[in-house]
């Protein structure tokens, strides 16, 4: 195929992004960089301008964004697809939970604890995963999703995992005496841990390592040609995916002081996938905007009302979707794209 | 080895729901080559069109060609209306409209009909085919009438012209195009008929897991996965398929001590994940090469 | 000679970028025009732009009548078959059945029947392995059968997107000569463009070269493979 008659517009923003010259991608670093520093000030001084409930879910829309950022870097920019993460959200929750209940561990070192632990459930699913292909691969996560509940229940277990009732943890105060309510700590917290992970994220995916993953999603067979170690870099990008979620998963314990089966169901997996396409797959600010999508709209479905609550929040779906078919990173492309145009 | 016997009988027994709908979804991803998850939701509504046809009077022979019909055109209209504008999106795009499709078909009946179980007549008596309690009339009546529909489409796919136009826009739109066929009219089709298939199962099952709202998810569930292991190219596959599943199912539920009711499901998916890393085309899938 | 397709002014591209800045040719009535040019020149996009797989702007004109807009299901009833890069072939399908698919959109049953042994007789290996699966074949017969599928459909005027493309030598000299009894013996006008400048000049009456979107030279195939000068600097031999 002829060189530049071969891009791609398919909602993977990166490869555009790519095909720009270094000015432009210096203007628009700056220009991310600008609006990062503005978001992220407003970010802060949000808990002080709302009240406690509000604050608490607007810390849940960031947690529900770190456990989407993570179901992005395995499907966005790996290509491999999940409908399982749930079960890597309830691995990261419990973890934290009996690390806090039996055994006094502060909230704080639960989350690398929890993360390390979902990363090596990620990794671990990842490896006979390679063998399947994509539809089988979805068939696998959901029978994980379906699968979690249930394992949670489990009788023998029950010493550990608190059986159908769960576990209660008690809400860490702030730090330090800091005048701050429980909710703002947290809030301000789960941001300082969201924009680390958020980082950290951009790093990989900008990085060598980064390339690799993505050229594995566009063209395995290439990819392989290249001298990329596929099983590696699959598997990994597993554990990576769950690490993530694992943390988010923790976090969610923290801040609902509450850990049960029925709150990790496929309803949460669905959730998640919807989350990363409204965001934009392969766009990591998305993530922000599909956690606040999966929060608030289920809300706003039921106020419409109650009996076709579920109606409501498919019809508004569908009608962003419309919108938006590659999600709000897919929008902004085009946006920009436009006025790219007009300048012209 | 009795209790093994009759493990086997009845997971052939209710292998046969999962094989009419493993059946279902072969078919309608030959046509459309998508798997539509909302497609159980749309039979589900469809089973109750038919249920409401019948409590206002409407004999079942006459609710149910109709039902077939309301569906074809049912499945069309939701085509052309609801997947036409998404049509050059990327796949993940797709599957977020059918999780929207069926949570909107899903409330939709349950804001319509309630969520109280409601019995579904069978219009093939009661009366036993083998004796002991092996198979029943309407068992009987299922597995034909999925038979029947398994060589009605065969002969549709493999010997029509819209047959043939259907798979090739399936498989290759943009070619298709270029033969002149019109792609998003063979889209809209191949939803008419799958839709119109889905509401055959859906009323054949109901007579035996009682209707209401949320009956198809797990039946969908095992027929996908009756579907997957038996290959998602061969119809034939798709029975064989179904039927394993139901077996699998009960003798998993009594022979693994750890699994209860609940466990069944994702015990079943996963050992059929187990033989797809054996055996990735499914059991009778063609293993299909490409040229790089 | 009056002009099959007459193209004035087009324009075409993807999403923003523009790829062809306002060209214009003809392709005479019975005859065979070449498009060449090198790779990112934009003659895929030329083709697709004729059959509305692009978003395009101009004048098409096929038999008198503008084709401009239309969907590419449409063109292909008017009687073009566009035979594309990649060959298009419907792998999964057998070799038969992408033959019978290429007359899919006719109504006269019998004579499809006819044309389909036409079709064995320019290519007696399809006949060979009518029941094999079309993604096995190998690249020279895969081009065949785009080639035959395209002539099933009885066009008028057939476009050829790279047809030596990853052929050895010998088998693209036997495709061209087949091209070439197709084209007087059918009456199928043809439209093809090619990197492969020396091959696609014998065959063409008419030949036009494109650079990055812009048409740079035009005339006659027999002038245009007569001058040296201009076959060196702009064809490279």
């Amino acid at each position: 195929m002829a060189l530049n008659e071969n891009i791609k517009f398919d909602g993977k923003l990166d490869g555009v992004i790519e095909t720009s010259g270094a000015a432009v991608q210096e203007k628009r670093a700056v220009i991310g960089s600008a609006v990062t520093i503005i978001v992220l000030a407003l970010a802060v001084a949000l808990p002080f301008l709302v009240q406690g409930f509000v604050v608490f879910q607007l810390t849940m829309v960031m947690v529900y964004a770190i456990a989407i950022m993570g179901l992005n870097i395995l499907t966005g920019f790996n290509g491999q697809f999940s409908l399982g993460h749930s079960a890597f959200f309830a691995i990261g929750a419990y973890t934290a939970a009996i690390l806090m209940d039996k055994f006094g561990v502060s909230y704080v070192w639960t989350l690398p604890l929890a993360g390390i632990i979902a990363f090596g459930a990620g990794f671990l699913f990842g490896l006979p995963a390679l063998r399947l292909e994509p539809i089988y691969l979805a068939l696998a996560t959901f029978a994980l999703a379906v699968a979690t509940p249930q394992f949670l229940k489990l009788t023998p277990l029950e010493h550990w995992t608190g059986g159908v009732q769960g576990i209660v943890i008690i809400k860490p105060d702030a730090p330090f005496g800091l005048p701050l309510s429980q909710d703002q700590w947290l809030y301000l917290f789960t941001l300082a841990v969201g924009f680390l992970l958020y980082i950290a994220a951009r790093n990989i995916i900008t990085s060598r390592t980064g390339r690799a993953i993505q050229a594995i999603r566009d063209n395995p067979i290439a990819a392989r040609a290249m001298g990329v170690n596929l099983r590696l870099y699959k598997t990994l990008t597993f554990g990576v995916s769950a690490f993530y979620t694992g943390v988010a998963g923790a976090l969610a314990a923290i801040v609902v002081q509450f850990v049960a089966p029925d709150s990790y169901t496929l309803v949460l997996a669905v959730a998640f996938l919807v989350g990363m396409v409204i965001g934009g797959v392969g766009w990591l600010p998305g993530s922000l905007l599909g956690g606040a999508f999966i929060l608030f709209v289920p809300n706003i479905a039921e106020e419409f009302s109650k009996g076709l609550s579920g109606a409501v929040y498919g019809v508004i779906l569908l009608l962003i979707i419309y919108i938006a078919p590659s999600g709000a990173g897919g929008l902004l492309l085009k946006t920009v794209e436009y006025f790219g145009k007009w300048r012209k | 080895m009795e209790l093994f016997l009759q493990l086997v009988l009845s997971g052939i027994a209710n292998g046969a729901i999962y094989a009419c709908v493993a059946l279902a979804i072969v078919m309608i991803y030959q046509a459309i080559h998508h798997l539509n998850f909302a497609q159980g939701e749309m039979a589900m509504f469809s089973t109750f069109i038919a249920w409401q046809l019948m409590q206002w009077g409407m004999p079942f022979w006459a609710a149910f060609p109709l039902t077939i019909i309301l569906s074809f055109i049912g499945g069309v209209v939701i085509e052309r209306v609801v997947i036409k504008p998404i049509e050059n999106a990327p796949v993940l795009t797709h599957v977020v409209v059918f999780i929207a499709l069926f949570t909107i078909i899903n409330s939709m009946a349950g804001f319509i009909w309630d969520f109280t179980i409601k019995p579904f007549p069978t219009p093939f008596g009661t009366a036993p085919v083998l004796g002991g309690g092996l198979l029943s009339a309407h068992q009987a009546g299922m597995i034909a009438v999925t038979l029947i529909m398994l060589v009605m489409l065969f002969v549709f796919f493999r010997y029509t012209s819209t047959g043939l136009a259907m798979r090739a826009a399936a498989a290759n739109p943009a070619s298709a195009r270029l033969v002149g066929i019109r792609v998003g009219w063979m889209t809209a089709l191949g939803w008419g008929m799958a839709s119109a298939i889905g509401s055959v199962a859906g009323m054949l099952i109901a007579p035996v897991v009682f209707l209401e709202p949320n009956m198809m998810l797990t039946i969908l569930l095992y027929g996908f996965a009756g579907a997957v292991l038996g290959g998602l190219t061969s119809p034939g596959g798709a029975v064989l398929g179904g039927v394993i599943v139901g077996i699998v199912e009960n003798l998993a539920g009594a022979y693994i001590p750890v699994v209860g009711a609940e466990l069944k499901l994702p015990i079943a998916l996963l050992l059929i994940i187990a033989v797809l890393v054996v055996k990735p085309s499914g059991l009778m899938g063609r293993r299909t090469v490409q040229r790089v | 000679m009056s002009a099959l397709l007459e193209v004035h002014n087009l324009k075409a591209g993807y999403g923003p970028i523009e790829v062809l800045h306002g060209i214009d040719f003809r392709l005479p009535l019975g005859g065979v025009a070449t498009l060449l040019g090198a790779n990112g020149a934009g003659k895929t996009t030329t083709l697709r732009a004729l059959c509305g797989m692009v978003r395009a702007s101009g004048d098409i004109m096929f038999e008198g009548k503008p084709i401009g807009g239309r969907s590419t299901e449409d063109i292909a009833r008017l009687g073009v078959a566009h035979v594309p890069e990649g060959r298009g072939t419907f792998t999964q399908l057998t070799v038969e059945e992408n033959l019978k698919l290429g007359a899919i959109s006719r109504s006269d049953k019998r004579a499809v029947a006819e044309d389909m042994e036409r079709c064995f007789s320019y290519f007696p290996i399809l006949k060979q392995r009518i029941t094999q699966q079309a993604g096995l074949l190998s690249g020279g017969e895969q081009q065949m059968l785009a080639v035959a599928r395209g002539l099933m459909l009885r066009p008028r005027m057939m476009l050829l997107d790279e047809p030596s493309f990853g052929l050895a030598p010998l088998i693209v000299r036997e495709l061209f000569q087949i091209l070439a009894t197709i084209n007087r013996a059918e009456k199928v006008s043809m439209l093809i463009v090619e990197q492969n400048a020396s091959l696609a000049l014998e065959l063409a009456d008419e030949a036009y070269l494109l650079e990055t979107g812009n048409i740079v030279l035009s005339g006659s195939a027999k002038e245009i493979s007569a001058d040296e000068s201009i076959r060196q600097s702009y064809l490279g031999y």
